[in-house]
């Protein structure tokens, strides 16, 4: 408890003591009014101070005016009827001075509770110094100085190994619990916690560009992108306290008046006293309070798992997800393409593979690397030149003087050269030099251990497509697919058709129904961008990836997308469990405060007792953590 | 430009009230107040001093709710 919270729960046992005692003791008249008064002025005495405040500042419907109005009238009505019945006022202001104790601390509790779990922020940096390790702030490390973290320390700045061997806790950026092992040559990324060993890492970036910045701003800027839900609820907060005043005002004018004109008694107290409860029931606190703060928990709960969502928006569509759009390579697939054939060769096969990788020296798909990795040799870039790269298509270039060609068969076709097809599943890779067929090379890539759990996971959450989008032949896309289980394939696409494809289902498809496109961030952004939301795999260290996605995936399990969508369902269902409860009673009480049937103790039950259940119903979003594992 | 600040508020309608008031003050060009971080960010008109905004803001937020803090 802070300053002013102890402060506030001085006032509520003082005043509650002074109640329990007026009432004890007999006093009467002036005597009894006075004791009463300074027990009111006691604990409500701010609450007046800013309804004054807000009529003079000209923003008069607000809560404290409410409660102050409310508390004034059903004191001024005790004295007026003479009942000497001052309970009543004093009790509605300590039950909402505690209702407010209480929400303060439990949001300030929350709050901490989630900005630990997200505190990756690394403190310092250890520099060697003149022969001694020197703490600095990282925000002083420039790129490409030395660094030594220990065992037991985060890594503060992204950068390479350049000495020791260590194994790296990452369970802080994506929820993962098996350590990674690391070692010279490595490059590690900051949040991560060094386990066992030494190690000296040079750094590639600053500390504002480090993961662990772009990750922290993205959590911390994330509930700034207000859902749906929340701007429905500030505009209601808006429109409804002023109208609730308006009513209450009607209520304790209208029938009395009707009442007179009709030669009945009029009944003025009874009247006045219903409007004031119903000011007390209407405060919308329990609703405004426990949106964003069920929002919050659910995004900092999800950042725990190593599932970055950049707003609570994107939350409330992921949660609506009917159709998921995979990319084939890096999302299901592990990427890690193996060669596993040469055929149809004259020359040898390692001349074959040499030439291949030379060509492909340039590029960064993993096709090239897998043939960099099979030729096995240093790359000598020298020996390579005039590379041109043709998307969707390959590769031309010139390697040792010779004219080499490499690329599926459009390209075999544009150049007018003839190729022989192969019956092997895999990525075939034809190469032509000077102009002739040379033979081809099949490579193979490997689907993820979970990728096929994680389909069916995604289907018993709810989504009712699954499409897969890859640049690969229709032979090893359909066997893919059917392996995992996915409904429908869309196969030889370029990256341009991958957006036009996205594009074709977003229109095919019901408003209602969101589609989520996952992607590793590797050259699909536009894709990611285009999707109603973007999902990002493996996104450890990959800057395109966080920008353009709208959830980012810290680990490349498949298994995180399934977890994604039942976390945002989980924080959708609170945040609607709240909104529907709290209208209810509250509208149920107000009804029935009209009516004469609630009285203020009802009243103040429907204010803070709701309040207090929404908020921790809210606290709930937090815990997702059983929420991946199969059920 | 772009500068975030420091806030202390104690309920959730108070902040959108201080985001209300934060935008409605000359010199700013938008403003967002995260409750949950206790942040205020606001992107100032081109051209404007941010120091003198920022005064503006804090008087208008105090306006609207005499217990929030803005730490400039």
């Amino acid at each position: 408890m802070n300053k002013k919270q102890k402060r506030m729960l001085a006032r509520i046992v003082i005043a509650a003591a002074m109640l329990v005692v007026w009432n004890v003791i007999p006093i009467a008249g002036a005597l009894r009014l006075i004791c009463y008064l300074i027990d009111y002025l006691v604990i409500g005495y701010d609450i007046l101070k800013k309804a004054g405040k807000g009529i003079w500042n000209r923003r008069v419907f607000d809560e404290n005016f409410l409660m102050a109005v409310a508390t004034v009238g059903a004191f001024a009505l005790a004295l007026y009827s003479g009942s000497g019945d001052y309970n009543e006022a004093i009790a509605v202001m300590l039950f909402y001075q505690v209702g407010e104790l209480f929400q303060s601390y439990a949001v300030g509790k929350s709050r901490k509770n989630i900005s630990a779990l997200m505190d990756i922020r690394p403190d310092y940096a250890n520099m060697e110094q003149n022969g001694k390790l020197v703490k600095v702030d990282p925000d002083e490390v420039e790129i490409g100085s030395v660094i030594v973290v220990k065992p037991g320390e985060k890594i503060p700045l992204d950068g390479v190994i350049t000495e020791g061997n260590s194994s790296l806790n990452t369970s802080a950026l994506t929820g993962e619990s098996l350590p990674r092992d690391a070692k010279a040559g490595d490059s590690v990324i900051s949040g991560c916690i060094n386990m066992t060993g030494v190690l000296k890492v040079q750094t590639t970036k600053e500390f504002g560009e480090s993961t662990v910045s772009k990750i922290l701003e993205l959590v911390e800027n994330s509930s700034s992108r207000k859902s749906k839900s929340e701007d429905f609820i500030s505009k209601f907060a808006r429109v409804y306290t002023p109208a609730v005043c308006y009513s209450a005002l009607a209520l304790a004018f209208l029938p009395p008046l009707i009442q007179m004109a009709a030669g009945n008694p009029a009944q003025w107290s009874v009247w006045i006293y219903r409007a004031l409860t119903f000011l007390v029931i209407s405060c919308p606190c329990a609703l405004v309070i426990s949106i964003p703060l069920s929002f919050f928990a659910g995004i900092g709960g999800a950042s725990k798992e190593g599932i970055l969502i950049k707003g609570s928006n994107y939350m409330e569509t992921l949660s609506q997800a009917k159709y998921v759009v995979f990319d084939k390579t890096g999302t299901l697939t592990q990427g890690v393409f193996e060669v596993s054939g040469v055929h149809h060769n004259e020359m040898e096969n390692a001349k074959l593979l040499e030439y291949a990788a030379l060509a492909e020296s340039a590029s960064s798909h993993p096709i090239s690397k897998s043939l960099q990795k099979a030729y096995g040799g240093q790359i000598d870039l020298s020996r390579v030149g005039d590379v041109e790269e043709i998307a969707g298509y390959g590769i031309k270039a010139q390697v040792d003087g010779r004219t080499i060609a490499i690329g599926n068969s459009k390209l075999m076709k544009e150049l007018g050269i003839e190729y022989y097809d192969c019956h092997s599943v895999g990525t075939i890779v034809h190469i032509a030099v000077d102009g002739e067929y040379a033979g081809h090379i099949v490579i193979s890539d490997i689907v993820k251990p979970h990728s096929k759990a994680a389909v069916a996971e995604l289907k018993r959450a709810g989504v009712e497509k699954t499409v897969m989008l890859t640049g690969d032949a229709k032979r090893v896309a359909e066997q893919v697919a059917g392996s995992l289980g996915i409904d429908e394939v869309y196969s030889e696409l370029l990256p341009a058709d991958k957006v036009a494809k996205v594009e074709e289902l977003l229109s095919a498809k019901q408003e209602k129904a969101k589609l989520a496109f996952v992607g590793d961030g590797i050259n699909d952004a536009p894709v990611l961008t285009r999707a109603d939301i973007g999902i990002a795999m493996g996104a450890m260290g990959s800057d395109a990836a966080i920008e353009a996605a709208d959830v980012v995936l810290m680990d490349d399990d498949p298994m995180q997308i399934p977890k994604a969508v039942k976390i945002s369902r989980k924080c959708i269902r609170i945040v609607y469990q709240n909104i529907s409860f709290a209208l209810v009673v509250k509208f149920g009480c107000l009804i029935l405060g009209a009516m004469g049937i609630a009285n203020m103790w009802y009243a103040i039950f429907a204010d803070v007792g709701v309040m207090i259940l929404a908020v921790l119903n809210a606290i709930r979003a937090l815990r997702v953590h059983g929420l991946g594992e199969k059920q | 430009m772009k500068k975030t600040y420091k806030i202390e508020v104690d309920c959730a309608n108070c902040a959108n009230l201080m985001e209300d008031a934060a935008r409605k003050t000359s010199g700013v060009a938008s403003a967002v107040v995260n409750f949950m971080t206790q942040k205020m960010t606001v992107e100032f008109v081109d051209g404007q001093e941010p120091k003198a905004v920022m005064q503006k803001v804090l008087r208008a937020c105090k306006k609207v709710e005499p217990d929030c803090e803005i730490v400039l």
